[in-house]
């Protein structure tokens, strides 16, 4: 099978993979955002994408991608380590144009993915999931249940903690460094580029990577400033408003 | 302006290809600075040879930075600090008195050394006999003329075709990968209307050869495009990612 | 009538080239119409070996294993791919007339022939000038990146000694293109299994049997290891012999090992006082030097040569005093354009470099050596604009640049001749034998079409003319009659006494554990031919040279130190084999120049020039190619002659003043 066996194919797959998970964290970015702007739609959104059908489909495939993605990485790295040989350069010097990026891709996205287990069980383990064991007819917290599709109140709950926020910027500025080398080199590996658009790739993937990266980093940064509709001292934000 | 200057080199000494290498230090005085590189190694061979110890083994032949042949990993850089500089074009005016220069052989599964600083390239001639030819036997042909190129194409056909086959592009790329160079050939021909009826089973047949040899996937680092001494672009790259992609796609 | 002037005068033996009959234009037509071919059952059953993957030996390999032939291909790099023709920067040259600028066959031809000043086979180069045009489309259909015009046709730039614009090119790299097109053709017989394909490896002997070469020995550079292979022919494309000079425009491998070991085996040595000075080298600059940069004829195109008019400012700018841009236009001497109003900077090469030595003997040289002349883009930078410039040269600036650290945008080129091309070679008859039956030799190696002088952009042609389209005509001529003759086995008693002999020499070299370096050996071999076998040569000074070479050569194998083992790589040993080797053909170099008492070409003997300093010819009793036969080791070698008779063409004196 050629996806397997030959480096353009397993450089293909990472690519769409990557593809996918971009797409989705764009989308997740543009989502979140709203959660500042208007927390009560956040959880309206939340509750469209609970267990149903749809939702579901769309996070297997997406856990489907990350898998993959991962473990595409690690095979890829260790085939190119084998490649390297086993002497050592003992003199290594940054080439000029070739970014840090680029060189650390498989560390950074170890860095992403220890952020992201946190990220699992602090928000999905406590959304989807719950909602997912409740429908299967697993014995569930009541409490849990109702506030399994309160997105905003998890937020609230943990972005009003410095600590995560500080964890989240920290986790987010890698993601931005895995996005800015991920984004154009998935164009490049599909063979979307030539010379001229080399340099435009290249600044529309930073443009995207940065996109994303601030929609994401607003909330905990509004967090650690306690600023905007969720976090501010005097927030009316309820999850259950109506009670 | 010419002068001279005193350096310490700190170079791999290897006696074969099975044996456990190690770094040697030499001290070598007065070197003129309008020297090349390889010159001072020259210089150094000459000294080793009056102490009646084995001189240095390193590739080298034409000396214009053409043939290919030189290749060095020189304090970090595969042929020197220099863009766009073969070995043998680097020239001793870019170091200072009392430098320490460390030297090594590229170092990938792909090119085995097989003395000191001499690595085996063969790979390379393997990945073209794979495909990197237009099938045209010798005679019979029509003329040149017959099929007009548009300018701009030769002109990228002829960046492609600067390639020198010395391998910096894999002992830069961490991954050990030969993508740059199988692309520049793939490309070359890719632009050109001579290349087209062999276009798809090419890209297939040099990619799969190159897999096979042991060199690494690429990853997009740009690395070997940065120290390539011919600056061939990895624009080429993603034309050889599209020629293969549709080529198997169509399979 | 010159024949038998020269004939009567030194009674030395007369060889035939086996020219075929017909008017020049139909010989090559007559020959391949009568010759004998091998049928394609039979061609499998016949090996065949060429040494050498330049542009001749790879494109050789590629169209012998097409037909059907077994090939054995050898290199000494570690890829076909570095062969030397790789460095060829200007062009190659066609009778295409595609500029319509009044090309065609024959004025190819005539300025080959003129430009070698008559000193060629008349029936060779028109050969060559008609095979020209095919490999042009041949290489077009492999792929070669030629420049091309707007329109999307094949481009042209003039190149010395011609008048029509008749190069094609591309960029500065056109040796490069061609050659890593052969290599391609190459490669792709090596990928069918048609050509065993032998890199790092070192021919050291031809095995001759029973007159016929049958295969030879070879050094493994690897491993040491001499190996013998056998096969029904033996084709040579080694290159040339420019590295006797120590310092050349050669590659530092590049070497007459291979001519010599067939001039020992009994292959005649023609015409080895040919050599080709090229005036547009980077100056020597310092005692460490390796070798010398070739800056590429074609600068000769749009640059202008000149020194000072007035010695006080040659000397101001030797001692740093003055700058070349600082001197008035009047207060300059473009002495190329003064002498040779017609040709300007674009005289051939010979010419142009001796031009360059007479104004730097007489004083008026610049740089601190006082060896070398100014090539000025002033004008042409005025003219064209910067970018234009850039676009045609930018590569060979930036090189200049790179090596001298100067600007030559800004100031002036330094250039001085220096070796770049050996004319002379092995004796080849029409068909590309040697005077050993099944020993054939082309390219650079052999002797043949370009006389005393090569003009620009013509090795490349000639490489390619032997190895595409001439020897695998002429080859089938003589394996025809071989096809019965079953593969040999490499156990027999003449593999195993050759094999021996190289083992003893090496052992012998290794032996010796003196104090001198190859390398300074060598040096002092090549100041020597510089001084006394170099651009002005003069009885004494050669008679001076045979004594010092004898010296030399003593020198060598009684003082020479050679470390490592023999059993190893061991670059030091490699060089050592080489040199002995250039010390024969250095000797050989000087004797050829002592005879021919004439001046031609390459070849200025000090004693024969016009009152204007120009080479004076004697056709009267010259007009020959003095070919050598190897008569044992410290025998003096007989000459034979080939005497040149010229049919078609009067020879004349060369005038490129009007």
């Amino acid at each position: 099978m050629w996806l397997i066996d030959s480096s353009i194919g397993r450089k293909l797959i990472m690519s769409i993979t990557g593809a996918m998970l971009v797409l989705f964290l764009l989308f997740h970015s543009i989502m979140n955002f709203v959660a500042i702007i208007n927390p009560y739609a956040y959880d309206a959104i939340c509750a469209f994408l609970g267990a149903n059908w749809y939702a579901l489909v769309a996070t297997s495939g997406l856990a489907a991608g990350f898998v993959i993605h991962i473990l595409y990485a690690f095979f890829l790295s260790l085939q190119n380590m084998r490649a390297r040989g086993n002497d050592r350069y003992a003199v290594t010097s940054k080439q000029k144009g070739v970014s840090w990026a680029s060189q650390n891709m498989l560390i950074l996205g170890a860095v992403i993915l220890g952020f992201l287990a946190l990220h699992l069980f602090q928000f999905w383990s406590k959304m989807q999931l719950v909602e997912l064991m409740h429908k299967a007819g697993a014995h569930s917290d009541e409490e849990a249940v109702r506030l399994a599709a309160k997105g905003a109140h998890w937020v609230q709950y943990y972005f009003s903690q410095p600590v995560y926020s500080i964890l989240y910027i920290v986790w987010l500025v890698a993601l931005w460094y895995h996005l800015t080398h991920g984004v154009w080199s998935s164009l490049q590996s599909l063979g979307l580029n030539n010379k001229k658009w080399l340099p435009r790739v290249k600044s529309i993937s930073n443009v995207i990577a940065t996109i994303i990266i601030l929609l994401f980093i607003a909330i905990p940064v509004c967090g650690l400033l306690e600023a905007g509709p969720l976090f501010s001292p005097n927030s009316t934000y309820h999850p259950f408003p109506n009670l | 302006m010419e002068k001279n200057i005193n350096i310490t080199l700190k170079i791999w000494r290897q006696a074969g290809p099975k044996v456990k290498g190690k770094f040697e230090t030499y001290k070598l005085d007065n070197i003129s600075t309008d020297s090349s590189f390889l010159e001072m190694l020259d210089v150094l061979n000459e000294k080793l040879v009056r102490e009646r110890k084995e001189p240095i083994a390193f590739d080298h032949d034409c000396r214009e930075g053409i043939c290919g042949m030189c290749g060095l990993y020189i304090n970090g850089h595969p042929h020197g600090l220099d863009g766009e500089t073969t070995t043998c074009q680097l020239h001793m005016r870019r170091f200072k008195d009392g430098d320490t220069i460390t030297v090594e052989p590229w170092r990938s599964t792909g090119f085995p050394v097989i003395k000191d600083l001499v690595v085996n390239r063969g790979a390379f001639d393997k990945i073209i006999q794979a495909g990197g030819y237009v099938s045209v036997n010798t005679g019979g042909i029509p003329d040149g003329n017959a099929i007009p190129v548009p300018k701009h194409q030769a002109e990228e056909a002829m960046d492609a075709a600067s390639c020198i086959g010395c391998g910096a592009c894999v002992a830069a790329c961490k991954n050990g990968s030969a993508m740059l160079f199988v692309a520049a050939k793939v490309s070359q021909f890719a632009l050109l209307p001579q290349g087209q009826v062999e276009r798809a089973a090419r890209a297939k047949a040099m990619v799969s050869k190159m897999d096979e040899l042991g060199f690494g996937n690429c990853t997009n680092t740009g690395a070997c495009e940065a120290e390539c001494p011919k600056a061939i672009s990895i624009s080429h790259i993603a034309r050889l990612n599209r020629e293969y992609l549709s080529a198997k796609f169509k399979d | 009538m010159t024949k038998k002037q020269a004939t009567s005068q030194t009674e030395a033996p007369i060889i035939d080239a086996k020219i075929p009959e017909g008017s020049l234009a139909e010989k090559w037509t007559n020959y391949k119409a009568h010759q004998k071919l091998v049928n394609p059952a039979n061609k499998r059953r016949l090996d065949i070996i060429v040494v050498g993957t330049g542009l001749a030996g790879a494109s050789a390999a590629a169209s012998l294993a097409e037909l059907g032939f077994n090939v054995l291909n050898f290199c000494i790099q570690d890829s076909p791919r570095r062969a030397h023709s790789i460095a060829a920067q200007g062009g190659i040259n066609a009778a295409k007339n595609y500029q319509n600028d009044g090309d065609s066959v024959y004025r190819l031809f005539y300025d080959t022939l003129k430009g070698g000043d008559y000193r060629a086979r008349e029936a060779n180069v028109y050969r060559l000038a008609e095979v020209s045009n095919s490999i042009i489309d041949q290489c077009v259909a492999q792929g070669v990146p030629f420049a091309r015009e707007y329109g999307g046709l094949l481009d042209n730039r003039s190149f010395g000694g011609a008048q029509v614009s008749r190069t094609f090119y591309a960029r500065g790299q056109t040796g490069q293109q061609l050659l890593l097109g052969a290599y391609s053709a190459l490669s792709r017989q090596v990928g069918k299994g048609s050509v065993k394909l032998y890199t790092r490896y070192e021919m050291l002997d031809v095995v001759v049997i029973d007159g016929r070469a049958r295969g030879i020995i070879a050094r493994n550079l690897v491993t040491g290891k001499v190996e013998r292979f056998s096969a029904h022919a033996v084709v040579v494309g080694s290159g040339g012999y420019g590295n006797a000079f120590f310092l050349s425009t050669n590659a530092m491998s590049c070497n007459g090992s291979a001519a010599i070991q067939m001039y020992k085996k009994g292959a005649f040595f023609a015409n080895p006082a040919f050599a080709q000075i090229h005036p547009t080298c980077i100056p020597v600059h310092g005692e460490f030097q390796s070798k010398l940069t070739l800056m590429s004829e074609s600068l000769r195109n749009d640059g202008r040569i000149w020194v000072p008019k007035k010695k006080e400012d040659a000397e101001a700018i030797r001692q740093g005093k003055l700058k070349p841009t600082d001197l008035k236009e009047e207060d300059r001497d473009y002495f190329l354009e003064r002498r040779y109003p017609a040709f300007g900077n674009l005289v051939p090469r010979d010419v142009a470099s001796r031009a360059a030595k007479e104004r730097c003997d007489a004083g008026y040289g610049v740089g601190n050596t006082g060896l070398a002349v100014y090539l000025d883009f002033e004008d042409s930078i005025k003219r064209l604009g910067e970018d234009v410039v850039r676009a045609r040269y930018g590569n060979l600036f930036q090189m200049y640049e790179k090596i001298v650290d100067d600007n030559p945008y800004k100031t002036p080129m330094m250039i001085y001749p220096a070796i770049h091309y050996t004319m002379g070679g092995i004796w080849v008859d029409y068909e590309l034998m040697t005077t050993v039956k099944g020993l054939f030799c082309i390219g650079e190696a052999n002797f043949s079409d370009h006389g005393a002088n090569r003009l620009g952009a013509s090795a490349l042609m000639q490489g390619l003319a032997d190895g595409y389209f001439i020897l695998p005509y002429t080859i089938q001529n003589y394996l025809a009659d071989q096809i019965r003759v079953p593969r040999f086995s490499t156990d027999l008693p003449e593999f195993e006494e050759a094999e021996k002999q190289i083992s003893e020499k090496i052992k012998r070299i290794m032996s010796i554990q003196g104090k001198r370096s190859v390398d300074s050996i060598h040096r002092e071999l090549g100041l020597v031919m510089w001084d006394f076998v170099g651009m002005g040569r003069n009885k004494e000074g050669l008679e001076h040279a045979l004594e010092r070479i004898k010296e030399i050569r003593k020198e060598f194998w009684s003082n020479v130190y050679v470390p490592g083992k023999s059993e190893d790589m061991n670059n030091e040993l490699e060089k050592a084999l080489r040199v002995a080797d250039f010390i024969e053909i250095g000797e050989l170099m000087a004797r050829d120049a002592l005879l021919r008492e004439e001046s031609c070409g390459g070849h200025f003997r000090e004693e024969y020039q016009t009152e204007e300093g120009e080479a004076l010819r004697n056709d009267d009793d010259f007009a020959f190619a003095s070919c050598w036969k190897f008569n044992g080791e410290g025998e003096e070698p007989t000459l034979f002659k080939e005497m040149l008779e010229y049919e078609f063409v009067k020879r004349q004196q060369r005038n490129y003043k009007a």
